[in-house]
């Protein structure tokens, strides 16, 4: 456990937990991403807000390499076995009504039974996969 | 102001995972990989998250509307029906892949990287798959 960083993993935390409530107490809204990008791309309705959200999540680590001159993170490789996981991950949470911002943090928030059961599987085939792959 | 919410929204969250490297997808490996030197992290991003948000929504819920909209607007699905379970599953085998979550992959668009772009295209492919073919369950 030596790359364990619990500190920043709170704080981390709770500022997405701010970010989520947020988009409660102003606009009623359920931050879940997965949702909120695929229907701004395939839906009709209500584009400007979610579109604003968006570009919130794409700002934020430009914002963070302001404030933290060493800030850096991993990408994965361009490779056929990335695009599979793309696809599993768009299809899954599509199927499944949300991902982990959804389901994880904002229904298990509002203690939805649905959504403790969607992220105790998707946690569980997660660890799963990762376990057995690597 | 509803934009710049949405914007404030967004952005707090990303920095969120920016700041607790759950933008890192070796991170988030780290910690569903069970089988290696095991990184507890990203449990403690989903109790800080949790905390804030589950303590905010019991003082706020009862209010009659949002700030800066009329209404509410929560899921009414209550069933623990087989397309959430299956989506769930086969989600959750995507993440472990890689170490992506939809969040994450979004944000770490603006590192330019390749990987990354692609990830997120098959994603919203996979989006629009799974509105022409819906799972062939009714409710269980």
């Amino acid at each position: 456990m030596e790359n364990f960083t619990p500190v920043s993993a709170l704080i981390g935390g709770a500022l997405i937990g701010l970010g989520t409530l947020l988009l409660l107490v102003g606009l009623g809204r359920i931050a879940g991403i997965s949702g909120i990008t695929s229907t701004l791309l395939f839906q009709k309705e209500d584009k400007l807000w979610r579109l604003a959200f968006v570009l919130g999540l794409v700002a934020g680590p430009l914002l963070t390499a302001l404030f933290y001159q060493d800030f850096s993170y991993s990408t994965p490789e361009l490779s056929p076995f990335t695009l599979a996981a793309g696809l599993l991950v768009g299809l899954g949470t599509a199927w499944g009504s949300g991902c982990t911002s959804g389901h994880g943090v904002c229904g298990i928030g509002r203690f939805s039974p649905r959504s403790l059961a969607a992220t105790l599987v998707f946690m569980l085939f997660g660890v799963l996969a990762a376990s057995l792959l690597f | 102001m509803k934009l710049l919410i949405a914007f404030l929204a967004g952005l707090l969250m990303s920095v969120g995972m920016a700041i607790s490297k759950m933008i890192d997808p070796q991170k988030v490996l780290a910690f569903l990989d069970l089988s290696g030197d095991w990184d507890p992290s990203l449990a403690l991003v989903m109790a800080g998250a949790l905390a804030v948000y589950s303590v905010g929504y019991r003082l706020f819920i009862h209010k009659p509307a949002p700030l800066f909209d009329k209404q509410f607007y929560l899921p009414t699905a209550r069933y623990i029906d087989k397309p959430l379970l299956i989506g769930a599953a086969v989600f959750g085998l995507g993440w472990g892949m890689v170490g992506y979550c939809p969040g994450p992959a979004i944000s770490a668009l603006s590192s330019g990287s390749s990987g990354t772009l692609g990830f997120v295209l098959a994603m919203i492919a996979g989006w629009f798959i799974a509105r022409k073919i819906k799972l062939p369950f009714t409710q269980a």
